[in-house]
């Protein structure tokens, strides 16, 4: 498990940073033609949130996302980062992708060390890098290579990855897709625990309303493509969560109309 | 997670089932009768040598006929012994038959050469003459050897290198590209044995030109092969890597390069081929050693066997280097899965 022990104790871990995501459009040229992905989309985060963001497929959730790690810049609009422009990735802002994407020359402890080994710190995180593996139950598996494992522990190799960073922000895209329900409801908790534990702020996509209500402060839901915010749901029920909440069920209600499934759910 | 903990250790090797695994163990036979026959066979070797008179001049007769009954014995010794022996006689049960047939072959090709004058000689000469050539010729053919070796590594060596780092500059800079893709589709699809008849006046020396030609012919489909191997990484890497505060030497050397590996191993095989070409053809028309060299010396003053001789042995330093870059590409992309065996 990540524990305070991480921390260094003369600094004090601050708590996640906020996020500015101001008038924001985005567009790809498609054969000479623009497609337009995200209209005029306006999120503003608070340090510390947990905000999951639903929208319908092929909306531009994961463009939003490359925007946000300043993998792209946008056409129209400004992103922030704690009050600073988004000029580029930091890795204050780690996004595990929807796919787990793991280097296959590297074995998963190496995978989990790139950020460490990129920032040149390795040598003083090789104890983070343990227990990130730890935290994702994975440290048997230290020596082995990504063929070498299923799809659910690729993608928690990918959660140790971002998390060994100890980011401000903590960017995630649809990161249990792909597990089986049993771990993705273990994955759920750890994620809340872990969350508010280290406090980051994480932006969280992702297709499971339930999973979006369980685990975020904030769930915003976007239309179809180009995108632009439909609603903006408050979720303010206390941690940790009860599945059977009846108010979890009210709110499932309300998200499921503004995405479209009315009634006779 | 217990259920798994047991392929933890290191990396868990990939379960191979083979007969024997699914086959119950049949008791060990008393004698390999496989290996026995091999040693039958190969003491016919030894006896075909010795029983005729030989229709010409071959000195090591005896010796080769002693050769071949020792191996005989070998065989037959390992085989009755199969049962209180490991390796060797695991070695007999998997070449044996292979054995018997080499024997057979060793022993029409004494009859119908040196014993019957069936194949027109000296161009087909016995196997005692090839033994002759090995011991007795050994100083010159050794130098041959060395020279050989010495020239297509150089020459492998530069080029390999040349290519894979002209195909990461082209695979990675759009400048590096403009200018030397353009080049790279004009001349490297030219033979380098073209250069050829250039290459001898306009080096300094034959062995210098010869580094040329090889490493000529190696840099071609290394630098195509690491070029195209870098354009195909996967640009979801480079995100990830982005993301966790990678610069562009880290996405170089620590993404683009290992993930074009693959690619540049089979550079690296397609190279090794047509360098060896180009090694032969270098020594047999300008360089003044090598085997090559030999080759086109003996064939000049009829030593046939000699050819021969030195034609085996290209062929097992040809196939020792496959196994080389079998071996270095098998420790560099261990962590790919189902490679090929060699
Ligand atoms: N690099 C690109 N070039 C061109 N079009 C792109 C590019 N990336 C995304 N798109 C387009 O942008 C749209 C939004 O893609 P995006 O990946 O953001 O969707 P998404 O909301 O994450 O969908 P999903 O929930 O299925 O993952 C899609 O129509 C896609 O075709
Ligand atoms: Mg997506």
């Amino acid at each position: 498990m990540v524990t305070a022990t991480i921390q260094t104790p003369e600094a004090p871990r601050v708590a996640g940073a906020s996020l500015d995501i101001e008038d924001v459009s985005h567009g790809f040229e498609l054969d000479g033609t623009v497609l337009e992905v995200l209209d005029d989309v306006s999120l503003h985060v608070a340090p510390g949130e947990f905000v999951a963001l639903l929208g319908p497929s092929g909306c531009g959730k994961s463009t939003l996302l490359r925007l946000i790690a300043g993998l792209e810049p946008p056409t129209r609009g400004r992103l922030a980062e704690a009050g600073r422009p988004i000029a580029g990735p930091n890795p204050s802002r780690v996004v595990v992708f929807q796919d787990p994407t793991l280097f296959p020359w590297r074995t998963v402890r190496r995978n989990v060390a790139v950020g460490p080994e990129a920032q040149g710190t390795l040598k003083q995180s090789q104890q983070r890098i343990d227990e990130a593996l730890a935290l994702v139950g994975l440290s048997k598996f230290a020596k082995a290579y990504p063929h070498q494992l299923s799809g659910g522990m690729a993608q928690r190799v990918a959660l140790a990855r971002a998390l060994v960073n100890d980011p401000d922000v903590l960017i995630l895209d649809e990161p249990l897709g792909k597990l089986d329900s049993l771990t993705r409801i273990t994955m759920q908790a750890e994620l809340v625990s872990l969350w508010r534990r280290e406090g980051f702020t994480a932006i969280l996509v992702t297709h499971d309303v339930e999973e979006a209500l369980f685990l975020a402060n904030r769930v915003i839901v976007f239309s179809d493509r180009p995108a632009h915010v439909k609603a903006d749901i408050p979720v303010d029920l206390p941690y940790p969560r009860h599945r059977g909440d009846p108010r979890l069920a009210e709110l499932r209600r309300q998200v499921l109309g503004l995405l479209g499934l009315d009634a006779d759910w | 997670m217990s259920d798994i903990s047991s392929r933890s250790e290191g990396r868990p090797a990939a379960p191979r089932l083979t007969l024997a695994d699914v086959v119950p163990a049949v008791p060990r036979p008393l004698v390999d009768v496989v290996g026995l026959v091999a040693g039958i066979a190969w003491f016919a070797v030894a006896a075909s040598a010795l029983a005729l008179e030989d229709v010409g001049d071959w000195p090591r007769t005896p010796t080769f006929a002693a050769a071949a009954g020792l191996l005989a014995a070998g065989f037959i010794a390992v085989a009755l012994a199969s049962r209180w022996l490991g390796a060797p006689s695991r070695w007999l049960d998997r070449a044996g038959l292979w054995l018997i047939v080499l024997g057979l072959f060793f022993t029409l090709w004494q009859l119908a050469s040196a014993k019957l004058g069936w194949v027109p000689l000296p161009f087909f000469p016995p196997p005692q003459a090839l033994l002759e050539v090995y011991l007795d010729d050994f100083p010159r053919l050794g130098e041959s050897i060395l020279a050989s070796v010495k020239l297509q590594l150089w020459g492998y060596s530069i080029g390999a290198v040349a290519g894979f780092l002209t195909g990461v500059s082209i695979g990675w800079s759009q400048r590096a590209a403009y200018w030397v893709h353009p080049v790279l589709r004009f001349i490297g699809p030219l033979p380098a044995g073209a250069w050829l008849p250039i290459a001898f006046f306009a080096f300094p020396s034959s062995w210098s030109a010869g580094i040329f030609l090889i490493a000529l012919a190696t840099g071609f489909p290394v630098t195509v092969l690491t070029w195209s191997g870098i354009l195909s990484v996967n640009p979801a890497y480079y995100d990830v890597a982005r993301t966790l505060g990678a610069r562009s030497r880290f996405l170089v050397l620590k993404v683009a390069i290992p993930a074009a590996l693959p690619h540049v191993f089979v550079g690296l095989f397609m190279a090794l081929g047509t360098s060896f070409s180009v090694l032969v053809v270098a020594e047999l028309l300008g360089v003044k050693a090598g085997l090559g060299f030999y080759m086109q010396a003996a064939q000049g003053w009829g030593d046939y066997a000699n050819l021969y001789a030195a034609l085996l042995v290209l062929a097992l330093i040809c196939s020792g280097a496959v196994s080389l870059l079998f071996a270095a590409r098998d420790r560099f992309l261990s962590w790919q899965k189902d490679l090929v065996t060699w």
